[in-house]
């Protein structure tokens, strides 16, 4: 086994993580994704970054297993190899019609709870989705419509509705995407306190290359196949972010907003 | 054994309420078709609930429509009772929407359009042959008085099979209503879910067609669910409210048609609108108030 090789597969994956080789997907007869390699530890948040159309969703859903796709996803949690790992998963924008009567604590008891939950919710049920929703700071909300809620409060809604299933690695899509800055402030606030104390791996995809930079472990670059890879400092240094940003060779002619030059 | 208890309690039904003090219930088909809406009212509700969740009213006049195709295919068939027929048309093209709408990822809109045309037209081919179309005109505005002993044992039996749906399924519809893919992610399928649901959505429309008529069924089902959306935030207080304005509309829309003398489906309809209405004013007022 060669050094390069014990550093890629054993240090970097040693207790749990999520290793995904050469994916790739079409859909509609495109290549959305292609040859994709990336792996995420737990206690890690990996930020995806990438322009619209970049694979970035699809790369979620395939992680999920709603798409099909080819190429290998294999789990290793708490040094064991596992066919399945429990998935928490955000959704980017929860599409639903806000004149629903569903309410936060409905949302949560239905996903969680065997009782059915037009007979109302039990007591104990509703203890326990208080205390998932005090852990997002989202207490105050158990009763609220789910239409009635901010961008900011319905993301902390779902994130408790991903963690529910005591997930091993989380799945956040443009969680923050709409949101005003004091909400992205305590959305990534909760996230990074719960990958230090659940033990969970974070997958977080956005479009805010900036945004993101000072709260990821490590940042990946997507834009069908993986541009580039490393810590946010390595990323945001790269020549190549401008290229997959803007589709141009020289990244200089189109900064990148808020970029300082 | 089982058929004479069923008969015991039907005439038990019958005693109980034919004491009531009041005119109409000394008439069999009245104690009769009272007994039908209220078992049919119920389901209205519940289904009607999720047929809002899910935006699928006009599917559900669709299915409503299709019955014309079905009872068509029963007089080919030379069938006396063109029930199951309806049915079976009705299921088959619930199972068949979804099928189409997983393979070719057509928007259901257009889609329901064309199987609403083809459906209503075959059956109005079929059924006007030799100008005898009158004969068939009780499905289009339908009559609760015609109910039988029999047809209330199908839709008894109907009713266990939605409340057992209910209960095992009742939380997985509505994460497949609020968001396809974030059920996906728990596990849950939301074209399995989507496709019995629709299933059982066209057994409770057909089953219920000689009662209600084809053209007013679909309102049926929309307006309690529609009235109780207007005032209600869980899914609790959405289902129950349902069925409370579901029963009442049924039972005092059966009863004043009895002394108006008019069709009973659309008269119970009427009942639902203005409650309908109210709940609209009520809850706008409530929110500007809130």
């Amino acid at each position: 086994m060669t050094e390069t090789m014990n550093l890629s597969l054993l240090n970097a994956c040693d207790h749990c993580c999520t290793r995904i080789e050469q994916l790739s997907v079409r859909l509609h007869n495109q290549l959305v994704l292609d040859k994709v390699n990336l792996h995420v530890n737990c206690r890690e948040l990996l930020a995806i970054v990438g322009p619209n159309g970049a694979g970035k969703s699809t790369l979620l859903k395939a992680i999920l297993g709603v798409i099909p796709y080819s190429g290998r996803i294999t789990w290793q949690i708490r040094g064991e190899r596992q066919d399945r790992p429990r998935i928490g998963y955000v959704p980017q924008s929860l599409d639903f019609d806000h004149e629903a009567p569903v309410s936060v604590a409905d949302l949560l008891s239905c996903a969680t709870s065997r009782r059915p939950v037009w007979l109302g919710i039990a007591r104990r049920d509703r203890q326990r989705i208080d205390a998932c929703l005090a852990a997002v700071s989202a207490s105050h909300l158990i009763d609220k419509r789910l239409g009635d809620l901010s961008g900011g409060e319905l993301q902390r809604v779902l994130l408790c509705l991903a963690l529910t299933s005591d997930p091993d690695i989380l799945l956040l899509d443009e969680p923050v995407a709409g949101i005003d800055a004091a909400g992205i402030d305590l959305f990534l606030r909760i996230v990074k306190n719960l990958r230090d104390t659940l033990d969970v791996a974070v997958l977080l995809v956005t479009h805010d290359l900036l945004g993101i930079a000072p709260h990821a472990n490590r940042m990946l670059v997507l834009n069908r196949s993986v541009v580039a890879e490393g810590t946010p400092g390595e990323v945001l240094a790269s020549q190549q972010i401008a290229e997959a940003f803007y589709g141009s060779a020289s990244g200089k002619t189109a900064p990148a907003p808020g970029v300082r030059s | 054994m089982t058929m004479s208890f069923l008969n015991h309690l039907l005439t038990a039904w019958h005693q109980a309420v034919a004491a009531l003090p009041f005119a109409w219930t000394d008439y069999e088909f009245m104690r009769t078709a009272l007994l039908g809406i209220i078992i049919v009212s119920p389901l209205f509700a519940l289904v009607g609930t999720m047929v809002i969740n899910n935006r699928m009213a006009f599917f559900s006049d669709v299915l409503g429509h299709s019955a014309l195709a079905g009872v068509a295919i029963g007089v080919l068939a030379g069938l006396a009772e063109p029930l199951w027929a309806m049915v079976g048309f009705a299921a088959l093209m619930a199972l068949s929407f979804n099928l189409m709408k997983l393979w070719t990822g057509t928007s259901s809109d257009t889609l329901l359009g064309v199987l609403f045309s083809a459906t209503v037209s075959f059956g109005i081919v079929v059924l006007s042959r030799n100008g005898g179309f009158n004969r068939f005109t009780s499905y289009l505005i339908g009559d609760v008085l015609a109910v039988t002993p029999a047809h209330i044992l199908v839709l008894a039996l109907f009713f266990l099979v939605v409340v057992g749906f209910w209960l095992l399924f009742g939380n997985r519809l509505v994460l497949v209503s609020l968001n396809p893919v974030l059920a996906q992610s728990r596990g849950i399928s939301s074209f399995i879910m989507e496709t019995f649901f629709s299933l059982l959505l066209a057994m409770l429309v057909t089953l219920s067609i000689r009662m209600v008529g084809i053209i007013i069924i679909s309102a049926l089902l929309v307006l309690p669910a529609a009235g109780a959306r207007n005032l209600t935030h869980t899914m609790c207080s959405y289902s129950v409210l349902a069925v409370g304005i579901s029963l009442f509309s049924g039972i005092a829309g059966l009863i004043a048609s009895y002394y108006l003398g008019t069709a009973s489906g659309a008269t119970i309809v009427l009942v639902a609108s203005g409650i309908y209405v109210g709940t609209a004013v009520a809850g706008f007022l409530r929110s500007k108030r809130g």
